[in-house]
């Protein structure tokens, strides 16, 4: 499988998730400057963590403005999955491929820790490996996770099943007050229309080996291997 | 046009001494800008002129120190081709007055100090002293400084694993930040400060250079009294998207072969680079000031060399590969200019408008200035008065004591951390030694930092021998082999011979201590003048170690695990009240000497748990420091959420007291037999002290508490005392 | 007649952005009760926004103004949660 992970200034996570590709998806990934003006011939695409253009103005807000994000939007008419991971769901909410937007963590602080999600849907090429209702375990480490969309947005979401995954106690109950950033119905990750664009806050490329003290985000990658092969 | 003379070098912070000596060296009166050349350089934050007699005596060697003290970073090989790069600085007069951006800035120049050297920077930690928790800026202050740390490190994209903070009077006019930063980089290509090769071309890379934080260096050579609150344009703003393309770009070209000296500018901005690198290559450097980017309109040729500037480079290149160069900065869209030329005029030569605004020996600049400071033997301890007759109940005592200040858990600072960026972090924050994997091999490296300033204060020489074992201990708690270490001297005015007594005694210790386990310094910071009106810090020696283990799979945590049934005490029991906490909280103030350190012992007993951890024996690991056995018991519980029920006797001095080269380690029942024959062999003191068992601390005399109960307790300070306006 | 182009300073635009009434916002909601706490009960509600002062090479005020627009459609405003409002300095 052919994987292209777009690099803008101030993208962190970008070696973390080719890593996990690399690993667990069996990907050739190369590494895409943002400043490109068109990607090679891919099977997937990922949009990293970070602080792309350090977060300015809005978080992900001049990233997907970026020259290559044309390139991204023609490759998501065609069908080619892409996941976003914390600032990359940022970048594809201020882009248009997923609807709403991150505003800053209710409590108004950074917060990095490890979080229980509820897999709200194993219908995607990304989830196809969890059961729906099954509880994972993934770090988070962001300002600006807190999920909103208007009430029209919110019940397509829910009556579409593009809801990946929700925050969730230790024992599976969603209880929004307790959400660590405060997202409308604890909302962690959501899907695409098309189901191929997956965008989340939750870091999978930090829990997939067994040194990370959880390996549920490995799922998420070999299922791609699969699907794409 | 700024007149340059004895009131003008006063100003500048030079005494009238170094004023006649500077007319001497160039054989008349320096012009302003010259006067600013030497006012930085000379200043004590750069030329150490204070401590430099002392800091010779600390041991820096050993087979596997490639570079010790001199260099931005100190670098050890570990290794398959790979060497470690790392080192801490402090940033603390610029905390106290703008916490933010005083702690932000700290975090980025210790990063620069680090990929300056060709290392990508891969963990970071800080150590942070702020005052007494009632006191009306304390809570300013460390939202501030918290917030800085994060907002600087997480927007990098280098975890922060690790570090200490505390609350104590004695900081409250002076809180410290201390910043480390550990990297790694190839053996064979490790970048150096020095200016070689006549001609070749001096590049300016980073940020623009703007009128922010001139004099800095001087700033951090001075006490605070009540105007300091002035000082605050002095503060730099940083910038942490900018230097993550800085970081980007080094790393970029370091990999080819353009850079022949690399130096990042930080404190005296790039007047200290520019003269550092010249006084370590060819001798000699000339820049065009009309060259330097600026963002302000009309800079001097004073205020471009004096500004400190956030995110600013200074490289030498290999003549032919400016054009090379200079794209891989434009497309990380930074600031490149070509400013100067290596020289072998052994001068500091400076021109403007094509005439030349400033020029002076490298040499004597370089070398600075070095008094030897009076000083006075630190009085000995006060005594430590006599236990009173009843006390309330030990694990009253331990519930007090977690939920308090000292030992309550630090969880809502390292929350506000990213702590696995990298997705290498194997331990995080909350454990002995933070472990971090190598990427792509199974080798990983285990890091800490270490001080106990009350003990330092009570025996400034003990103090200092404890704070390199204790660090050398948490390494060991981990599984892994220390190797180096770095350190952040914070003391009082160095003017005062109490205090110089107190850092003399320090690095005493603290030689003691690296000679005996191998563990020399090779890098570190001394940050004076931790003084306000008079009144001085307590000694604060911060030690940062690193260390490594060979196999990450055979490291060794404290939580208590499926596979901990027995509790062993290595060390024998301990006794020493001294300067302790459970003291502190008895008495209400610190009393005694400090537990002994016995140096020999440490090694030995240290070196039997690293290879008992080897071998697979133990299955928790947490060595005895603030707090005593019973803390250190409690931690493995909580971290575990496991009960256990103890065996041993249950006086103060056995649950509370603080004596060194101690570990609590857990294992399986079959085990128990193994290990007690290898410890009698090995002549170490071992005693098997509990079992674990159940959800409950259980002592001997029937006395227990939940695990939870501790935990909510444990976690219960530090949300209450910041949610409080 | 050959019409002679003066140079003209830039014109100075500055554009406010601000959080849609129906957007809860959590920093302008702490910035309310700290005001209150250190004595101001008078406060009532309390909003952050943004602003943003920049110089456009435009002639005429009228033409910075749908510049300014177009560049608050395009990036300084995230419309979906996000009102914006422009003035020209002349």
């Amino acid at each position: 499988m052919k994987a292209a992970v777009i690099v803008f200034p101030g993208s962190n996570c970008d070696r973390d998730v080719a890593s996990a590709l690399r690993k667990y998806a069996s990907a050739q990934v190369k590494m895409v400057w943002h400043g490109e003006s068109a990607l090679p011939e891919v099977d997937f695409i990922a949009i990293p963590g970070g602080f792309a253009y350090g977060d300015y103005l809005r978080a992900g807000a001049i990233a997907a403005r970026s020259p290559v994000m044309e390139s991204v939007l023609k490759k998501a008419s065609a069908g080619i999955p892409i996941l976003g991971i914390c600032n990359g769901f940022q970048v594809l909410t201020e882009c248009g491929l997923l609807p709403g937007t991150l505003l800053r963590n209710r409590d108004l602080k950074f917060v990095c820790k490890t979080v229980t999600l509820k897999v709200a849907t194993s219908d995607s090429i990304f989830t196809r490996d969890f059961d729906r209702n099954n509880m994972v375990s993934m770090p988070i480490a962001h300002n600006d996770g807190n999920y909103y969309a208007n009430p029209e947005t919110l019940e397509s979401l829910t009556s579409e099943n593009r809801i990946a995954f929700h925050y969730c106690m230790k024992d599976g109950s969603v209880n929004d007050d307790k959400s660590p950033n405060g997202s409308q119905m604890s909302i962690a990750g959501i899907l695409s229309k098309s189901r191929r664009v997956l965008g989340m806050m939750p870091h999978p490329e930090r829990a997939t080996d067994l040194e990370h003290g959880s390996t549920d985000g490995k799922a998420m990658f070999t299922a791609l291997v699969n699907e794409l092969a | 046009m700024t007149v340059a003379n004895l009131k003008s070098a006063q100003e500048m912070g030079l005494t009238d001494t170094e004023y006649s000596r500077i007319k001497k060296i160039l054989g008349r009166s320096p012009n302003y800008t010259e006067l600013g050349l030497f006012s930085a350089m000379w200043s004590e934050h750069c030329s150490y002129k204070s401590s430099r007699k002392w800091l010779s005596k600390l041991p820096t060697e050993a087979p596997w120190v490639i570079c010790g003290p001199g260099e931005n970073a100190g670098v050890v090989d570990i290794g398959d081709g790979l060497a470690l790069v790392f080192k801490m600085e402090s940033h603390n007069h610029p905390s106290y007055i703008e916490p933010y951006q005083g702690a932000a800035t700290g975090v980025g120049g210790i990063l620069r100090d680090i990929f300056t050297m060709g290392a990508r920077p891969f963990a970071s930690l800080n150590c942070l002293r702020f005052g007494h928790e009632d006191h009306p800026k304390t809570r300013y202050l460390l939202d501030g400084v918290v917030a800085g740390i994060g907002g600087y490190g997480n927007c990098m994209g280098i975890p922060t694993v690790g570090g200490e903070c505390t609350f104590d009077a004695r900081y409250d006019g002076n809180i410290l930040v201390n910043a480390m930063s550990v990297g790694v980089a190839a053996t064979d290509g490790i970048f150096y400060a020095r200016a070689t090769g006549v001609d070749s071309p001096v590049v300016y890379v980073g940020s623009k250079t703007g009128r922010d934080g001139i004099h800095g260096a001087t700033m951090a050579s001075a006490s605070f009294d009540e105007d300091s609150q002035d000082k605050r344009p002095t503060v730099q703003v940083g910038d942490p998207f900018t230097e993550k393309r800085l970081l980007e770009a080094c790393l970029e070209l370091m990999s080819s072969d353009a850079i022949t000296g690399i130096q990042d500018m930080g404190a005296a901005g790039l007047t200290s680079s520019a003269i550092e690198m010249a006084s370590k290559g060819e001798g000699g450097i000339e820049l065009d000031m009309d060259l330097v980017p600026s963002r302000e309109e009309g800079m001097t040729p004073y205020e471009l060399m004096l500004s400190e500037s956030q995110e600013r480079m200074l490289m030498v290149l290999q003549p032919g590969s400016e054009d090379q160069a200079r794209r891989v900065f434009e497309k990380w869209e930074l600031d490149f200019s070509i400013i100067g030329r290596v020289t072998d005029s052994d001068h500091i030569v400076l021109k403007t408008g094509g005439k030349v605004a400033a020029s002076a020996p490298v040499q004597p600049l370089a070398d600075g200035v070095s008094y030897d400071r009076p000083w006075v033997e630190p009085p000995m301890p006060p005594q430590l008065p006599a236990l009173p007759a009843s006390l309330p109940a030990p694990l009253e005592t331990l519930s007090k004591m977690l939920g308090g200040k000292d030992l309550a858990s630090r969880r809502w600072i390292w929350e506000q951390y990213d702590h696995s960026v990298m997705a290498d972090t194997v331990t995080g924050p909350g454990s002995d030694a933070a472990v971090i994997r190598i990427h792509s091999t199974n080798k990983a490296i285990a890091v800490t930092a270490d001080c106990t300033p009350r003990y330092c204060m009570a025996e400034p020489k003990l103090g200092g021998t404890q704070a390199v074992a204790e660090c050398w201990r948490n390494l060991t708690c981990v599984g892994a082999q220390p190797l180096a270490i770095t350190d952040c001297l914070n003391f009082g005015n160095p003017e005062k011979p109490e205090v110089m007594g107190q850092f003399i005694r320090a690095i005493e210790g603290m030689s003691e201590a690296c000679s005996a386990l191998n563990f020399p310094v090779v890098s570190g910071n001394v940050s004076f003048y931790n003084e306000t009106e008079d009144s001085n810090i307590p000694p604060t020696p911060q030690i940062g170690g690193v260390g490594i283990l060979e196999d990450i799979d055979l490291r060794c945590d404290l939580a208590l695990t499926a596979q901990c049934n027995r509790l062993l005490l290595v060390g024998g029991a301990p006794k020493h009240l001294g300067q302790s906490l459970f003291a502190r909280n008895i008495f209400d103030g610190d009393f005694g000497p400090p537990p002994q350190v016995d140096l020999s012992l440490e090694q030995k007993n240290g070196n039997f748990v690293r290879q008992l951890i080897k071998d697979q024996l133990v299955t928790a690991c947490h060595d005895i420091s603030d707090g005593g056995l019973l803390v250190t018991i409690a931690d493995m519980c909580m971290a575990g959420n496991r009960g256990i029920t103890l065996e041993g006797e249950e006086t103060a001095n056995w649950l509370f007291g603080e004596d060194q080269a101690r570990y609590i380690l857990a294992t399986t029942e079959d085990a128990v037999g193994i290990i007690s024959e290898k410890a009698l062999r090995a002549e170490v003191n071992l005693a098997e002290i509990g079992r674990v068992g159940g959800t409950r601390l259980t002592l001997n005399s029937g006395d227990a508490i939940p695990i939870n109960t501790l935990n909510e307790l444990h976690t219960e300070w530090f949300p209450s005392y910041t949610n409080v306006s | 007649m050959a019409l002679i182009q003066l140079n003209r300073k830039p014109l100075k635009v500055r554009i406010h952005i601000t959080l849609k009434p129906s957007v809860l916002d959590p920093q302008g909601k702490v910035i309310e009760q700290s005001l209150k706490r250190i004595g101001f009960p008078q406060i009532g509600q309390v909003r952050q926004g943004k602003f943003l002062e920049l110089t456009i090479n435009e002639k005429e005020p009228k033409d910075a103004e749908a510049t300014a627009r177009l560049m608050c459609e395009k990036l300084l405003a995230n419309t979906v949660i996000e009102d914006y409002s422009i003035e020209i300095i002349t």
